[in-house]
């Protein structure tokens, strides 16, 4: 953190990667896909706010050092193949 | 140099084209209307590079002008009244994201009642937001204007948005004659916008994202240093615009005859221009009175306020809004100077042509005799806010 008004720059910008900000720790509840189910659509990764979910031959990969838990990819699934489990069990 | 006849919408066009603005995100709004018409009309001419963006509302215009410019373009958009209170928060995030968006405003009147009439409220409430404010008089001073704001706004020390401000129809309907500078002046005095922080695929940075207490303080403390790091450059931009043009509109304030005068009028827009040839009459009777003409209300001009007090027995703020529960706010704003001010002189708020009342020169006349009364006397009856010409009695029937 910059220590002196000097050091501050005139425009508040983060230089720092989001990549490295870890925000996974405010998930409540985690999605897990049962891929057996899933029709690979890929509404859950088109409908992902915080580009969590990457594709995979098997179905969608999270990404849980990201993942919120929001439940969107849940909500949108066709084939409802997403549960929402809470993080505390 | 080509003389044009121009209303102050057009002039306004013309400066931003002259200005090379290269975004242009844009709502309609009457009075302003004509502004966002005839930019899209230069657009599609081809004498104007730009992109226009047709926008859903004033705060997504404001919003797009924001983006465009942390991308480093040149945004400028207009608007008016609700579309400026719309704009509010927007105009926040450009001041404190530093984004030097250049916004002109036709002044009119808040509704209900609903008004599109000359009034300055709109503008007063936005004093807070961090944005530069200038105010003109004449046609040729909105298009002057336009070209020198984005030269303060966008100066690497300053990077603050700035509102320059219009009296609806007095002059964005009418029409005047103006000077349209040529595009390679203007070049020389304008340079690109090129800002040292931009957005950029390859090196992603967030703008505008969350700080912690401790670090807050510290923007907020740039921001005001920048602030008032602008009032010598835009005395430094004056002058360089009167060396390339001639004109010169004061700097941080437009004094008219008031090296010798006694009593002072104060105030802003196209009502402050019949004051000027009502003082040239009264000079001729042999009365010492002078012009006070607000040119910029952010920063605030303290040193001239303070050069005048110095000099005058007594200054009558002119307000064309009022600040409801304290009095018009250029009064407060210059009673503010005056406080810790040795030998502070009179002061008198005259709040006057609200929502597009005309402003004749009978008025700035009793005025003046007015203020040397009280001066003289004390506050009379009215005390020291007088609403002139409200149908309540307490303007004399042959002054109104």
């Amino acid at each position: 953190m910059p220590g002196t008004m000097d050091e501050i720059p005139i425009t508040p910008i983060n230089t720092v990667n989001s990549t490295v900000v870890k925000t996974g720790g405010w998930r409540a509840f985690r999605p897990i896909c049962d891929t057996e189910k899933c029709i690979k659509c890929w509404s859950c990764w088109k409908f992902c706010p915080d580009v969590s979910i990457a594709i995979s031959e098997n179905g969608p990969v999270y990404d849980y050092d990201h993942c919120k838990g929001c439940g969107i990819c849940a909500n949108v699934c066709p084939v409802k193949c997403i549960e929402m489990i809470p993080e505390n069990k | 140099m080509v003389k044009e006849l121009l209303t102050g919408n057009k002039a306004t066009a013309y400066g931003a084209m002259l200005a090379r603005a290269q975004v242009i995100p844009a709502y309609p709004i009457t009075p302003q209307t004509t502004i966002v018409e005839r930019i899209a009309d230069l657009i599609s001419e081809g004498r104007m590079e730009a992109k226009f963006v047709k926008v859903e509302s004033e705060h997504s215009a404001m919003a797009a002008a924001v983006a465009a410019c942390n991308t480093g373009a040149r945004a400028f958009t207009a608007t008016s009244s609700h579309g400026l209170a719309l704009m509010h928060e927007v105009l926040m995030w450009a001041a404190g994201a530093r984004t030097p968006v250049v916004v002109v405003n036709v002044n009119r009147a808040m509704g209900p009642p609903w008004s599109v009439w000359a009034d300055h409220q709109d503008a007063m409430a936005e004093r807070d937001t961090g944005i530069i404010q200038f105010w003109c008089e004449n046609n040729q001073e909105i298009l002057d204007t336009v070209i020198m704001a984005h030269k303060v706004a966008e100066d690497p020390d300053i990077m603050l948005p700035a509102l320059i401000n219009q009296d609806a129809f007095f002059l964005s309907h009418t029409s005047e004659p103006v000077d349209v500078p040529d595009q390679e002046m203007v070049d020389r005095f304008l340079p690109p916008f090129n800002p040292k922080e931009k957005l950029d695929v390859d090196d992603p940075k967030g703008f505008g994202s969350l700080v912690m207490p401790p670090q807050y303080m510290e923007f907020r403390a740039k921001m005001a240093k920048s602030m008032d790091m602008a009032r010598d450059l835009i005395r430094k931009v004056d002058r360089e615009w009167e060396e390339l043009t001639g004109r010169s509109y004061g700097g941080m304030m437009d004094m008219y005859r008031c090296d010798d005068a006694e009593f002072i009028l104060f105030g802003a827009g196209t009502m402050m221009s019949t004051a000027k040839d009502v003082v040239d009459d009264m000079r001729n009777e042999g009365r010492k009175v002078g012009i006070a003409r607000l040119r910029i209300l952010r920063p605030f001009p303290f040193e001239e306020v303070r050069y005048l007090a110095d000099r005058v027995k007594a200054i009558g703020v002119m307000d064309r809004t009022y600040t409801f529960g304290q009095g018009g706010p250029l009064y407060n704003e210059v009673n503010a100077q005056l406080y810790n001010h040795t030998n502070p002189p009179f002061t008198k708020n005259y709040v006057i042509g609200v929502g597009g009342r005309d402003v004749i020169p009978r008025h700035i006349r009793s005025l003046f005799d007015d203020l040397e009364k009280v001066q003289e006397n004390g506050y009379g009856e009215e005390g020291e806010i007088h609403w002139w010409g409200l149908l309540d009695g307490s303007t004399p029937k042959e002054e109104m």
